[in-house]
This record gives C-alpha cells, structure tokens and sequence, in this order.
C-alpha cells in the first residue's frame, strides 16, 4: 500500500518481558489525523515511543514511509528548565533536522523561529529565559518547535495537559493545520468530547488494540466498555505469549505483505 | 605597583612559565567546566580527579617523575573510568552517580596502592598537589594541545551538547548523536583534568574547572557568556594565584584555586543573580 505513512506488524512493545503495545497491526494513513486513546497504562505513551524508535521492539516492526520525519512531542519532556536558555534557543532546536549539527542558522530560519513562535500565540517571547515560563506557556513553546521541525508525520503525546480553554482550541487550529497539509498526525488524548468533535479517526488502546477507524465507530459504547475492563496490572505470573497461536502464525507467512487485516475478529487499520 | 603585579613575571622564567600553562588550561577547562556544572555533574568532575590518580602513579612507577608516561597513564585510567561508569549508567538502571563513585573508588584505591609501591610520601603529595612553577616545555606544549583539541571538540558538537543538556529526550528523536556526546564530553573532562594535573595535582585540578563555572553561574542567564566569563574569571584567579604564591610563598596550586574560590564567594553575594541582588533589592515591580 502505497499511501501508509506508518506500518506495524505485530508489533509489541513494553517493559521488563511485560507487553504495553500487545501485537499491533495495521497502518496509519499519510495525512490522516488520528486520537489515540485508552486508560492509564493502555500503552499510548508506549506506542509513539516505538515509533519514534526511543524504545526498541520486543518484537514485531513498526516502520515508516521512506522519507519520511518525526516530530515528537513526549508526555513527560525530559527538557531541563534550569538551563540557561532562552525560549528562541529551545525552539531553535526545532531547525534540527534542518541544520544538523554544523549548520548555520540563517536569517530565514530566524524568521521562521518567530513566526513558529507568533503561530502558537507566544510573539515577543523570544528573549525571556525558559525558567520564567508557565506550564501552559512551554507547552506552547514546545508546539512552536515540532510546527519547526516540518515533519511528515507528527506525534503529540497528551499535548493539552495544563493548557487553557483557549489555548486548546489555538493548538487544535494548528493541529488541523497540518492536517490540512496532508502531515500524518497522532494525538494521544484522554478528552473524547474533543476526539468527537475534531479527530477523524481514533485508535483504542487497552494494551492491544480494542478498535480503530473512525471515531464514531471506535468510540462506540460496547468498544469503551470493552476498553475499560482491560486490566493494567502486570502479572509476573502471567503465561509466555508465544507467537506459534495460530491467528498470528498466519502473521508470519506474510512478512513482506503489507496491509492485510490479520485477524478477522481484531480490529482493523482505517 | 609594577614590582608586584609585573615584575615577577618578566623577570623569572618559571613564571612566565607558570602562568602561561595555568591561562591555557583555563581556556579549555573553564568552558568545560560549565557544561559540567550545567550538566548537574560537578561532582563527576572531582570524580574523575581522583580516577586519573592510578594511571598517573604507574607512569610514575615505571618512569619516575616524567611528564609524558603520568600523562597518558591519566588519560588511559581516566578513559576506563569514564567510559565504564558512563556504560553502566547508559546501559543498566544504575544511575550515573553510583556507577561513577564505585569507579573512582576502585580506582583511587588502586592509585594510592601503587605510589606507596615505590615512592615516599613526598611523591605522593607531589602527585596530587602538582607544581605548577616546574612546568617544561615538555609539559606546556601537551597543555597547549589539549586546550586547542578542547576548544576545536566544544566547537564542533557545541549544538548538540546544549541539546543534550537542554532535552535529551528531543535529541534522541531526531539524531543518534546523544550518547556519543555524552563520552566525547566526558573524553574532554578527562583531558582538561589530566592536562592540569601536572600543574595543579590530580585533586586541584578539577579546581580550576569548576570554581570558575559555578561563580560565572550568577552572573547571566545564557551558555555563551558564562563560558566567557568562566575563562576571564578563570584567567584572573591564575595571575592572583601565582602572584601571591610568590610573593607570600605559598604553593601556587593551592592558591590559584583559592583565588578562584575568593572569586566564586564575592560571585555568591554580588553577582547579578547573587544573594544580594535577588534578596534584598526587590522592594519595586512592574505593572506587568
């Protein structure tokens, strides 16, 4: 399939021999705008990590289309607020995949840093040191950065927590933005009244996938009852999964294939 | 005036000598210095000091007091620990503190056993105390050598170091490049301590790193200026040193360090961000 920005196959991913991502199937669509959604611990966090490749799989692949980057905005940024930096440092970082390592900024890249900036609201920003910002306000200048490093495929790992109402609706002006431009978005989100109103298509996580495809579908009660009974803890007592099962030996046969649904029960790629 | 201040320096040739080592460490170490500081690794820095000890003492050992053999001991047991330490945090859950205590720990032990193989205790002091006043040419050339590779390195993965300070989590999702940064930094602070120890000792060294770093930390609120200010502060900590260590007598490393310690305490209490200007200036504010 040619129009896939994102691939898994079997793909499981997690901690200590516990799965988090329990073999995912399917692809994601290039410029399709996808929630990802499910309970604490359902493996959504875990998942863009797979993608983004900061966790190597237990198993299975996930890859993406040739080409193509990832901007990544993570759940808990590791970002140290004590460094001395100022807002236009930590945005310029977004010039990344640009400039490289050697690369001189130029006074075009300059240009772009500030209007990234004007875009999500934070104009004028440029000099203020990164430990006098809000929460809400670094969120912001966290989004200017992934708006600058101009990817293809964009993940935001709870991007409205500690942002205001209005703010909300900015971001989500800006995230149908790169909708619009065909970028391949994934949002994980717990607000479903926003995934209602504003994502085509929603991914439901319970650890493996419970549903996916179009929201009004996926989102359906029985799917979110089903969603809500998966249990988070782990067992250390629990069986090995062994891939010789028979819905995911027919897996196997088909390595190199591409987008075939693999269980006629499971959910399905949208 | 001239008397104090100049004479010493145009007249003796072990001053001349003395002062131009100890300024071109501090234009390497200072700056790397800063990383460390800013990296919440100050601690590694004093670490790695004592972890370059049991390389330095086999040098000793096997050539007496040269500058080469100690030298590039350093380098190698700086390097083992670094690296080990560096592995174990990167690669286990053990964080980098507790790896890197358990290294130098096994390394010190290891030095000091060596030195009391062969030396007496004057050797040992000599080794980690340093002379600066008795640097060769020998000796010179290879500091200038580590300053120039530590300028050129900082030079050329400067983006990606600030990067790596800055959000780590970021670097890893676009480049490979965060943990080859992370062991070329620790290679520069191994070099810088290695390079000072002749001059200031295994335990001072680090001295010269980080005095300087942590005063210039109250004085601005960006990476540039304060690795231009580590090395100025740096600089003037040097001169005060090996000025008053001739004039009163005193060892030179020593009081180069605490020069810069004088330095690091007036920073504390009147720096821009210091405890007098955040503290007790603040009676007026703005609307907004």
């Amino acid at each position: 399939m040619t129009d896939a920005s994102l691939t898994f196959r079997d793909l499981t991913l997690g901690y200590n021999s516990h799965p988090a991502v329990h073999h995912l199937n399917g692809a994601v669509k290039t410029g399709s705008l996808t929630a990802v959604v499910g309970a604490n611990g359902s493996g959504k966090s875990t998942l863009m990590k797979g993608i983004v490749g900061v966790l190597k799989p237990m198993a299975g692949t996930c890859f993406n289309a040739k080409g193509s980057r990832i901007a990544y905005l993570p759940q808990q940024s590791e970002l140290d607020r004590s460094f001395p930096a100022r807002v236009i440092d930590l945005v310029s970082l977004g010039l990344w995949p640009r400039r490289g390592l050697l690369g001189r900024f130029t006074r075009d890249d300059r240009d772009q840093v500030s209007k990234a900036l004007m875009a999500v609201g934070l104009g004028g920003f440029e000099k203020r040191p990164i430990d006098t910002l809000s929460g809400g306000q670094l969120q912001r200048a966290l989004f200017a950065r992934v708006l600058l490093q101009d990817a293809e495929i964009i993940l935001l790992d709870e991007p409205f927590n500690a942002v205001d109402a209005k703010t909300v609706g900015d971001l989500i002006a800006l995230i149908k933005r790169w909708h619009g431009e065909k970028r391949t978005v994934m949002v994980v989100i717990h607000d479903l009244d926003l995934v209602r109103r504003h994502f085509p298509e929603t991914l439901l996580l319970a650890r493996q996938p419970v549903a996916w495809g179009e929201t009004i579908e996926t989102l359906k009660p029985e799917n979110l009852l089903r969603a809500r009974r998966f249990d988070e803890a782990w067992h250390d007592d629990a069986p090995w999964c062994e891939p010789a099962g028979d819905d995911h030996a027919h897996d196997h046969s088909h390595d190199h294939g591409h987008d075939h649904s693999h269980r006629d029960s499971g959910p399905r790629a949208a | 005036m001239y008397d104090f201040l100049i004479a010493p320096f145009v007249e003796f040739g072990f001053m001349q000598r003395a002062l131009m080592g100890s300024l071109m460490l501090s234009i390497g170490a200072c700056p790397v210095g800063v990383f460390l500081m800013l990296r919440r690794m100050s601690l590694t820095g004093d670490a790695m000091a004592h972890a370059i000890l049991p390389g330095a003492a086999a040098g000793f050992l096997l050539y007496g007091l040269q500058i080469v053999p100690m030298t590039i001991g350093g380098l190698i047991a700086g390097a083992i620990v670094a690296l080990g330490a560096g592995a174990v945090s990167r690669f286990t859950v053990q964080k980098e503190d507790a790896s890197m205590a358990a290294f130098y720990l096994i390394s010190l032990a290891a030095g000091v056993l060596i030195v009391s193989l062969r030396g007496s205790s004057v050797d040992l002091m000599h080794v980690l105390f340093g002379t600066v006043l008795a640097l060769n040419n020998d000796a010179l050339t290879l500091i200038a050598m580590i300053t120039g590779t530590t300028l050129l390195t900082l030079a050329i993965f400067w983006r990606a170091l600030v990067a790596e300070c800055l959000d780590p989590l970021f670097l890893r999702s676009v480049s490979r490049l965060g943990t080859p940064v992370h062991f070329i930094f620790l290679g520069l602070v191994v070099l810088n301590l290695v390079g000072g120890f002749q001059a200031l000792g295994t335990l001072l060294s680090v001295g010269l790193m980080m005095l300087p770093a942590a005063a210039a930390r109250f004085w601005t609120t960006r990476v540039e200026p304060m690795c231009a200010l580590a090395i100025l502060i740096g600089f003037a900590s040097c001169v005060a040193g090996l000025l008053l260590s001739y004039h009163a007598a005193l060892p030179s490393g020593p009081a180069i360090i605490l020069s810069a310690g004088v330095i690091y305490i007036c920073s504390i209490v009147f720096g821009t961000r210091g405890v007098f200007n955040t503290r007790t200036r603040h009676h007026r504010h703005r609307t907004a």
